[in-house]
């Protein structure tokens, strides 16, 4: 038997189950980065919170700053698929065997994994902005949070863009290893579509042309919108010296950064 | 007698080991436009971010309207909004649109409405000369007009004081006029104004007071006949024969 013999056997019996396997593992992977992205946006605000004058207050954020930090080194220290059973078996041994819907407890391991990288993301965003943005904000009243939501993270958001692009792809590679505690996502459709066929080298075959698809389409996508927030280059003088409603619209290279 | 704005009692500033400010006096009432000069590290800018806390003095007092800006209850977001700042770097946010950069305090701060602080921007923005750009991100302005926006941005917030921190420095020389007229109109309709400067005409012409600061404190403080043209402190002279090149 040829190997497109092979091919057109896995995917006449599994067509279907595989096409489910990628569902699957761009909605893990979808739900998560962004879940993940708003874990690593809250650190961020939370850790660059100036020292307040309150000595309790200080000691407060000093513990919160502890927990946070342990949090990252111990997601980001472990492989996922460790964590991915210890929280799911974890649940199940600390409430008598019962465990978690599966769906959701995936994209629950795949948020607080991506959080802790994404935290150290933000972080690097935050710093690369200009102190003088800071200060300007501060200068005119506006609150630490109030200058995070509407001045620095939208600046620090464009600039680790390609960064958070970087983590979804890394998460659509990396929610196979979920195949561990038996979600069904792309992976794990393989094995057991392998199982039924035999076709074990033919199958990982047709999912890893998938998974290709997936990412390499996804990252096109991602840098076609990258560019697209860079921004328009004009904007429009109102009014003339000679008349009031006039629109002069003026053409400015712009530089990033 | 005007109503006093700052009352500042020995105002103590140290980073670390390095003792800034060490012991600033100074009084200022309403209406008045005080140059601030001096040799570089003297503590002018230091002095000014302690006036709007972006600096925490280290010992001394602050009274603002009889207040204390340093006490632990001080709202000291309500008073920035009345003591507002131009920075020699500008700090426009980049990522907001001209009229944006002029509301988006005037809503979030001082909680008005859309129309409200649309109104009220574009009224500031007519004074500086800068409403035909509402729409330009700063990245797509020159200096002076950035400098002419951050003003705005402080006037929209409708501040009794601007704190200045050498406003034309960054500038190319064309643009230093425009920033200075706008900033001579501000003086001559009442708004109480502290200017870090090295522009001795600017001091010179449009300044009700002018200080010299030496090392941390003020060396010298009085109107600016007397400061340019009979300083009493020979620092001062000195200072002022380096930066005129000539001889008082
Ligand atoms: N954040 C800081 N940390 C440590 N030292 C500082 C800090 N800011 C200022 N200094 C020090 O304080 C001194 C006074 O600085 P300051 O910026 O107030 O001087 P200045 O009079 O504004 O000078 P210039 O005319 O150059 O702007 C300098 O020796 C400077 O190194
Ligand atoms: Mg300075």
């Amino acid at each position: 038997m040829s190997f497109f013999d092979s091919i057109g056997k896995v995917l006449k019996l599994g067509a279907g189950q595989l096409f489910i396997g990628v569902g699957y593992t761009l909605l893990i992977a979808l739900i998560s980065t962004v879940i993940g992205l708003l874990i690593g946006l809250i650190i961020g605000i939370i850790r660059t919170i100036p020292k307040s004058k309150k000595a309790f207050v200080r000691v407060l954020m000093k513990i919160l700053d502890i927990i946070l930090n342990i949090y990252i080194e111990v997601f980001r220290g472990t492989p996922m698929m460790v964590q991915a059973m210890v929280i799911y078996w974890g649940y199940a041994f600390a409430s008598n065997g019962q465990t978690l819907p599966l769906i959701p407890s995936a994209i629950f391991i795949v948020s607080i994994n991506t959080g802790a990288y994404m935290a150290e993301i933000v972080r690097g965003g935050i710093i690369s902005i200009d102190k003088g943005q800071f200060e300007g904000a501060s200068s005119i009243g506006m609150s630490h949070f109030q200058t995070m939501v509407h001045v620095i993270i939208p600046q620090a958001l464009r600039n680790i863009l390609p960064s958070i692009s970087n983590e979804f792809i890394i998460n659509i590679k990396d929610t196979s290893v979920l195949n561990v505690i038996g979600v069904s996502e792309l992976f794990y459709q393989a094995t057991v579509l392998s199982k039924m066929t035999y076709e074990i080298f033919a199958t990982y075959a047709i999912i890893s042309v998938l998974y290709f698809i997936m990412t390499f389409s996804i990252s096109r996508l991602l840098r076609l919108f990258e560019k697209l927030l860079e921004g328009k280059n004009t904007y429009t003088i109102m009014g003339s010296g000679t008349d009031p409603n006039a629109e002069i619209k003026v053409v400015k290279e712009t530089h990033r950064g | 007698m005007a109503e006093t704005i700052f009352e500042i009692k020995k105002l103590v500033k140290n980073f670390g080991a390095n003792e800034v400010l060490k012991g600033i006096d100074l009084t200022v009432t309403k209406g008045e436009v005080v140059s601030i000069i001096g040799a570089s590290g003297s503590g002018k800018s230091t002095f000014l971010r302690c006036l709007n806390l972006l600096e925490q003095p280290t010992d001394g007092e602050i009274l603002y309207r009889g207040n204390s800006i340093l006490d632990a209850k001080f709202d000291v977001r309500s008073y920035r909004t009345k003591v507002g700042m131009v920075f020699q770097q500008f700090n426009l946010f980049n990522n907001m649109s001209v009229l944006k950069n002029c509301m988006i305090a005037q809503q979030t701060v001082l909680k008005r409405s859309k129309e409200e602080a649309t109104e009220n921007a574009l009224k500031y923005l007519d004074k500086v000369g800068m409403s035909a750009y509402v729409n330009a991100k700063p990245k797509q302005l020159s200096g002076g007009q950035k400098q002419r926006v951050a003003i705005a941005r402080s006037l929209a917030m409708d501040c009794e004081v601007i704190l200045f921190d050498e406003p034309t420095s960054a500038l190319d020389p064309e643009m230093v006029g425009e920033v200075l007229l706008v900033m001579k109109d501000l003086a001559e309709s009442g708004l109480t104004m502290l200017v870090v400067t090295h522009e001795m005409q600017f001091a010179k012409d449009v300044s009700s007071r002018v200080i010299f600061m030496d090392g941390g404190v003020v060396a010298e403080d009085d109107v600016p006949e007397v400061i340019f043209n009979s300083p009493t402190n020979p620092r001062t002279k000195e200072f002022l024969f380096r930066v005129l090149n000539k001889d008082i």
